[in-house]
């Protein structure tokens, strides 16, 4: 692969308690590349995320960001290097307007900005995703998608090197979604770099350019979507060993 | 050894205390700084009974009980549950609970003061040495901590070994999931905060036999009885009584050896090392 | 939204120079109450500054401020009076430091408990250290005079809105808004949270510390039960809450009237003013949750409704 390593995780391993909910992990995402991390509920796919975003720390094994190493480190230490996230369940600033969402992203992220030229990236942002008008309300008056629109720009206003969607595709309905595909598509075609948590397979098919599949906290596939998503044993981790 | 049989003393009927603030604080997830309060109004009862009525402690504290179990009940369903519904996030229960339960705390103590003035007030109720390895102990102190161990050895089996008390555990861990186990989290919630408040006034009722108290010390015992909820972990029993006797011990040594007036001083130091070196709590495993 | 906020400036330096006439105009028993408020209203504000945001309820101003009078009481022997507010500034930044190190990492319950106890440790460390030296409290004699104390405080009242002014424009304050809303987010956005709350968390430290240090000449007699009084913690708490901490000058509206209603209850029921601190606290959780700020805004609110419905 030509690309720079953006990211890589080599063997790590939570556990909680004496359950092993990630095992061993090991995967690399290239510069530009869309990663789809997959899986059946409870497979270790949400806690891979937290491990990488530092919201939990890993008990083995090094992750690395840019090369350095940042297992372990603190989520603020983390985002600053260039790695930023949206939530399973969206986390909004409920006292603030949707601009100041954004603006909390574009000030303290990777890149970090203040005063104007908060502002105006922050602008920036909520016209991609689609939000310029509704930059003064507040998000208590949001609809589900356009609340986790917010998320996303404020995500994105720190320009940085990686970005981790927690299933940010997950609970909308079915214009919503074909909307939010196109997001994130639009996403893809700028380039940035995308490790996304997902359970809509279409989605995955469309966007992802790679996916590591995952069962009981182990990886069991590694691959181009179609290809992974026809491996037997793929099938069997989804659907129980009769079907398979 | 005289030290430590006497902090061991104390350091029971602490337990005591402890784990009524600790059964409240577990199930309801509400700090309760009134906790104190309902303490000195155990032991205002087992003063007043006595001194007028020559009713023993041991009698009054059946009366104590079944009243202040009713009066936390009340207090949890009028008072506070309207606050734990309007919540809309945990830090904001928790801000509103501190500043609730301070407010208890200070009505009460100004009802009290109001009622009673703010003597202090002491009785002398089996106030006789006995012999133990040696070393003359009294007896009202003695008493008090084999009352505080039979409570405080029943409530434990009673959670260890009873569906209700399983129940009351499961609270304890998440109270979340317990809902969907089928456990009425509320009622329980309610019980278990009324509990605690019983549990607390009757350890007022005892501890009330050998220590002088007034109207206004409930904050003390309040910031002692919080210390070792967190010292022990937040919904161990276990670790709540040793760490009681911990602070009991200590308490008497530094009273004997440096000085009387560093009780609370040496009893801070401690939670203040627990916090840097083990938040969980004695026992608790590291927050995952 | 620069000339909204240059005017607040100029309003507010137009007020505080009024406020500042009082010993011109006013009796002895005027200026003695324009001290009472002044002294609170620096310490409500400030303490503001730091729990309003955040929501961590600290009860450690009487340890600060206590800390602030020895600081008084002990230097005045040695080094001339003014050096000693900065001085006790940097000792309660200090201690600050320390204690927000111990605790605001961990959830709001520690962080009340600690600083519960905190002005009870150090009363019981100085009045055990005192028994040795066998005095019971100190003397603070200077020709400093009430309306002295009260331009100083009202100097002081100065400095803190202006500091919260330019907090409120700053990253930190940014910071701490993103922080008071969700922790977990402000992590994630890369913000030090531990750091900014130990930060802003000097601030009341600071403020109360130079405030114990200038009334210090006040009390001329300084003991440890009287300079480290867990009441001022709670004071301080209710009149900001009252007043509410959603605005610089929220803390204000609450310290004037309450400052009327102590003074009025300690005259005529001197054994009632722990009941009024309780039902003040309840009053505030029940039906002003935002304070009279909170109140004021629902009020407008409702105003502008009305006569666009009009």
């Amino acid at each position: 692969m030509a690309a720079e390593t953006v990211l890589s995780l080599r063997g790590a391993t939570r556990r909680f308690g004496g359950l092993v909910a990630v095992s061993d992990m090991s995967f690399d995402v290239a510069e530009h590349q869309v990663m789809g991390l997959i899986g059946p509920n409870g497979s270790g796919k949400s806690t891979t995320l937290n491990l990488i975003s530092g919201a939990l720390q890993p008990n083995a094994g090094t992750i690395s960001l840019n090369g350095a190493s940042i297992g372990g480190l603190s989520p603020q230490v983390i985002n600053r290097k260039g790695l930023a996230r949206t939530f399973q369940l969206v986390r909004l600033l409920p006292s603030l307007t949707v601009l100041e969402n954004v603006k909390a992203g574009a000030v303290f992220g990777y890149r970090r900005r203040w005063g104007d030229e908060a502002d105006q990236h922050a602008l920036r942002i909520l016209e991609k995703v689609g939000l310029y008008k509704q930059a003064q309300s507040m998000t208590g008056q949001l609809t589900y998608i356009d609340a986790k629109r917010v998320e996303l720009a404020r995500a994105l206003a720190g320009d940085p090197r990686i970005l981790l969607l927690d299933e940010w595709l997950a609970g909308l309905n079915p214009t919503e979604l074909e909307e939010g595909i196109r997001l994130v598509r639009t996403l893809r075609e700028e380039g940035r770099t995308i490790v996304l948590v997902e359970h809509v397979m279409d989605a995955v098919r469309s966007l992802c350019d790679n996916c590591v599949v995952m069962a009981a906290g182990a990886k069991i596939a590694e691959g181009k979507p179609e290809q992974v998503l026809s491996d037997r044993e793929v099938i069997r981790a989804y659907l129980g060993d009769d079907d398979a | 050894m005289d030290i430590l049989i006497t902090g061991l003393l104390l350091g029971g009927t602490y337990a005591l205390i402890a784990m009524g603030l600790n059964l409240q604080y577990g199930m309801s997830r509400i700090m309760n700084l009134a906790n104190g309060e309902m303490l000195v109004i155990g032991g205002f009862a087992a003063f007043w009974l006595w001194t007028s009525g020559l009713v023993s402690p041991f009698l009054t504290i059946f009366l104590v009980a079944p009243v202040a179990f009713v009066l936390n009940w009340l207090i949890y369903i009028v008072i506070l549950r309207p606050l734990v519904r309007r919540a809309r996030s945990r830090g904001q229960l928790e801000v509103d609970s501190i500043l609730t339960t301070f407010g208890l705390s200070f009505v009460a103590v100004g009802i009290m003061i109001a009622t009673f003035g703010g003597d202090y007030f002491s009785y002398s109720y089996l106030a006789r040495p006995v012999v133990i390895l040696g070393e003359n102990y009294a007896l009202n102190r003695l008493s008090a901590f084999i009352g505080a161990a039979l409570i405080a050895g029943a409530l434990y089996l009673w959670l260890n070994h009873s569906r209700p008390g399983l129940a009351i555990r499961a609270i304890a861990v998440s109270p979340d999931s317990s809902r969907l186990v089928g456990i009425d989290v509320p009622r329980l919630a309610a019980i278990s905060f009324a509990l605690g408040g019983a549990v607390t006034a009757v350890g007022g009722g005892l501890i009330s036999m050998f220590l002088t108290l007034d109207a206004s010390t409930g904050v003390l015992f309040t910031l002692k009885a919080l210390i070792i909820v967190i010292m022990g972990g937040v919904g161990d029993i276990r670790g709540t009584i040793v760490a009681a006797l911990l602070l009991g011990i200590l308490e008497t040594f530094v009273a004997t050896v440096i000085d009387p007036g560093l009780t609370l001083a040496a009893a801070y130091l401690l939670f203040v090392s627990i916090l840097l070196l083990r938040p969980q709590g004695l026992f608790g495993r590291s927050p995952s | 939204m620069t000339a909204a906020n240059s005017r607040d400036l100029v309003v507010a330096a137009i007020l505080l120079l009024l406020a500042a006439c009082l010993p011109w105009i006013g009796s002895t028993y005027a200026i003695a109450i324009g001290v009472t408020i002044a002294m609170y209203t620096v310490l409500a504000t400030s303490w503001a500054l730091f729990s309003g945001p955040t929501h961590y309820i600290s009860l450690a101003t009487a340890a600060f401020f206590g800390l602030g009078t020895y600081t008084t009481a002990i230097g005045i022997e040695y080094l001339p009076y003014w050096t000693l507010p900065p001085i006790a500034g940097v000792l309660g930044a200090v201690l600050a430091v320390l204690v927000g190190l111990a605790t605001l990492r961990l959830s709001g319950v520690y962080f009340v408990i600690f600083t519960l106890g905190l002005a009870e440790l150090v009363r019981q460390i100085i009045t055990w250290i005192q028994n040795f030296s066998g005095q019971r409290g100190l003397y603070v004699l200077t020709d400093i005079t009430e309306p002295h104390i009260y331009w100083q405080l009202v100097g002081l009242a100065a400095l803190v809105y202006f500091g919260g002014w330019l907090i409120g424009r700053s990253r930190l304050g940014f910071a701490l808004l993103i922080i008071g809303n969700d922790e977990e987010v402000a992590r994630h956005s890369g913000i030090h949270t531990a750091r900014a709350k130990l930060l802003l968390f000097m601030v009341p430290g600071a403020v109360a510390a130079i405030t114990g240090a200038m009334l210090a000449p006040r009390y001329i007699y300084i003991e440890p039960s009287l300079a480290f009084t867990p009441m001022l913690s709670f004071q301080v708490v209710i009149m900001a809450l009252l007043g509410g901490t959603g605005r610089l000058w929220g803390p204000l509206v609450g310290v004037i009237p309450f400052t009327f209603l102590w003074e009025a209850i300690s005259v005529s029921f001197p054994n009632q003013t722990t009941l009024l601190l309780g039902v003040c606290f309840l009053i505030i959780v029940y039906l002003l949750p935002k304070g009279f700020v909170g109140l004021l805004m629902k009020i407008r609110q409702l105003g502008s409704g009305a006569e666009v419905r009009a």
